[in-house]
């Protein structure tokens, strides 16, 4: 396939990244769709909105998030690879944000662009509930009646977000259809929202869904690459030779890759969740999956030789999505970002590095991250350069981690 | 003339008959399509199961989970179709379901497969026109009527997009809301078909939220046809695999109040 002159001018207008994305909405929803849009062209040229959007990341957030040479990591990983190998590994630190995630990079953008329209009811979905407790954080600072829907499983496994979430005024409403996971608290959420058309306004927690969502989504989490971009060249005066993320909807990751796609020296690594492995249980989409329509988007879905979707999982309950952001289902099929995966057991090893080697406890989903970078660090050069999204910290995996070594707490 | 302009060109309004194809089984989908066509339905609709049916509520949903646990596939539902066609050789058949399971094996394929096994007519809730490319000139090549749908949000200025490429009927989804709940004021439904006349020739279907004969009866009073959904799939909750005496005697009382309503002259 030829490369074409740029890769940020995706999606085209009507809302395609190539052959993905797209508008696949009833049509009780497409004038929202159409609406919502507008809206957002507008607003993205509107320097007041810009100025807004700008004002909160910095001083409610706590933006810019620290780049951090993650020295003893590096050193810890060049022991054993080949001589002069190991690169240097980078972080960009959004666990450092407001609520622990780069999650609230996108529901600041999307509640200002809710007020933007008069909307004056908030919804949301979630899985492991990072996304419902960015979003009712956001209705909280800006007085918005929040519901938040929750696959009834999630908020068995997710207690601690399900009370962080009603402690910040939302209603948490537990999905019982379906598997009564994240994709079910998806359909859930389009449900209320057809409903309730005329006051409601959905954030989306991922870089999915029907257009303009992926876009948006991306363009508010692009914070995350620019200001890396910024950073890398004020502190090392080049740019990272390979970046890498964790990839669940694709949000953090489009975010990072974004604004270093026209750099032609700097390479890119998705990191899918391969749950029990490629060939048992897992999430990812892309290495599993095949083209279909789910959730508004055409993009890889996990699904049978019908068309039914199955289910994702991974140890992280961020990850277990069954589809993925189809900016990312473009990005792979013409090769300019590279996807793999790491199991829930690499997940695992990676979280327990990073907490020994740097005093960071990691999100299980930027941990898949991790274990991709300490697999291709040793393949790297001394002298080359990984930057990580640590996309979230690892508090509300605690109990997780602790199930899975088998300890008690 | 196809089988869906004889259903809706007859002296009265039509009464289109929902069902999920394989609830409870593939097994006993005949005998509940023989028992709708016994009851006086005029269209059937045969819902394709779907493990994510968003715009669908929850009588709707657990059908496609009875359904999908009962193991029915794609070329289960089409073998349904196609010997319904044999037993019914008059009564048109559209399959509505999701885009997903439409386009699994390419939009081409599921178009043939369609005309193949007598499909009149295709309802995809999330194929919008904007996104008619996906399967709406492949369906048009095999013969197979597109039904598109209109809602109380499509406003004046997309409705020419949106009756563009239909054919067969136009299905009004009378509510913003998903499936079975709700249902709309009479009123409204009114003003909403006299503007979708303006627009089309096409017959109009109204439907969403319709449960009792006098609903039926109140809207066939102003629209070609009247679709009646979740109720059905009610009673096939509730006997299952003996659902068949229930729904007939349930669609009869419906067909009575269809016909018995005048069809307002255009």
């Amino acid at each position: 396939m030829n490369a074409p002159n740029s890769y940020t001018t995706q999606p085209d207008d009507r809302g395609h990244f190539g052959a993905f994305g797209g508008r696949y909405v009833a049509e009780t929803l497409m004038p929202l769709i159409l609406d919502l849009e507008r809206e957002y062209r507008a607003a993205k040229a509107d320097p007041a909105f810009q100025a807004q959007f700008d004002d909160l990341l910095e001083h409610y957030v706590g933006r810019p998030s620290p780049l951090y040479f993650a020295e003893r990591l590096t050193e810890a990983l060049r022991v054993g690879a080949p001589e002069g190998m190991g690169a240097e590994v980078w972080f960009k630190r959004d666990e450092l944000n407001h609520t622990g995630a780069h999650k609230i990079n996108n529901t600041i953008g999307q509640i200002l662009l809710a007020i933007r329209m008069g909307k004056t009811r908030i919804i949301a979905e979630t899985g492991a509930g990072q996304h419902g407790v960015a979003t009712a954080t956001v209705c909280a600072r800006f007085g918005l009646p929040c519901v938040v829907y929750m696959g009834a499983k999630d908020v068995e496994r997710q207690q601690p977000n399900v009370f962080r979430m009603k402690l910040l005024g939302a209603e948490v409403r537990a999905v019982t259809s379906g598997a009564q996971t994240l994709k079910d608290a998806m359909n859930e959420g389009l449900r209320d929202w057809v409903a309730n058309v005329h006051d409601t306004f959905y954030i989306i927690g991922t870089s999915a869904g029907p257009a303009p969502y992926p876009e948006l989504v991306r363009d508010f989490q692009s914070v995350i690459g620019r200001e890396a971009r910024a950073q890398m060249l004020a502190r090392t005066g080049r740019l990272p030779d390979l970046l890498v993320a964790a990839i669940g909807g694709g949000s953090n990751a489009i975010g990072l890759f974004h604004p270093f796609l026209d750099d032609p020296e700097v390479a890119m690594l998705g990191v899918e969740a391969a749950g029990h492995g490629l060939d048992k249980d897992h999430a990812a989409s892309l290495a599993g999956g095949f083209p279909g329509v789910l959730h508004g988007n055409k993009t890889y879905l996990l699904q049978d030789a019908d068309g039914q979707i199955t289910e994702g999982h991974s140890i992280s309950a961020g990850l277990d999505y069954p589809g993925i952001g189809p900016e990312h289902a473009w990005l792979r099929d013409i090769g300019r970002v590279e996807y793999d995966s790491a199991t829930d057991t690499e997940a695992l090893d990676a979280f327990q590095l990073l907490c020994r080697t740097e005093g960071i406890i990691p999100a299980l989903e930027p941990s898949h991250a991790i274990a991709a970078v300490a697999r291709r660090a040793r393949t790297m050069r001394r002298d080359q350069v990984i930057l990580a999204n640590l996309c979230g910290r690892g508090d509300k995996d605690i109990f997780t981690v602790a199930d899975a070594l088998g300890v008690a707490i | 003339m196809s089988r869906l302009a004889i259903a809706f060109a007859a002296d009265r309004p039509a009464l289109v008959a929902f069902v999920t194809a394989g609830d409870p089984t593939p097994a006993a989908t005949p005998a509940i399509l023989d028992a709708l066509v016994a009851g006086g339905a005029d269209v059937i609709e045969l819902g394709m199961p779907f493990t994510d049916p968003m715009a669908d509520g929850p009588a709707i949903q657990a059908a496609n989970i009875r359904s999908l646990a009962a193991g029915t596939t794609t070329a289960d539902i089409l073998a349904l179709a196609a010997d319904f066609r044999a037993r019914h050789p008059q009564v048109a058949l559209v399959l509505m379901g999701y885009a997903n399971p439409m386009l699994r094996r390419g939009a081409d394929w599921f178009a043939a497969a369609a005309h193949q096994a007598g499909v009149d007519g295709v309802i995809c809730v999330d194929i919008p026109p904007e996104e008619d490319d996906a399967l709406g000139p492949q369906l048009r090549a095999a013969g197979v009527d597109l039904v598109r749908l209109a809602t109380p949000t499509t406003d004046e200025a997309r409705l020419p997009q949106v009756l563009g490429g239909a054919s067969g009927f136009v299905y009004y989804v009378s509510v913003a809301g998903i499936t079975g709940l709700q249902q709309a004021a009479q009123s409204s439904i009114e003003a909403a078909v006299a503007r979708l006349k303006q627009h089309c020739d096409l017959p109009i279907a109204v439907g969403f939220g319709v449960r009792t004969p006098e609903q039926a009866a109140a809207i066939a009073r102003v629209a070609d046809g009247v679709v009646v959904g979740s109720a059905i799939v009610e009673l096939v909750a509730r006997d299952g695999a003996d659902a068949p005496a229930a729904v007939t005697a349930y669609v009869r009382t419906l067909a009575d109040a269809v016909a018995s309503a005048r069809k307002v002259p255009a």
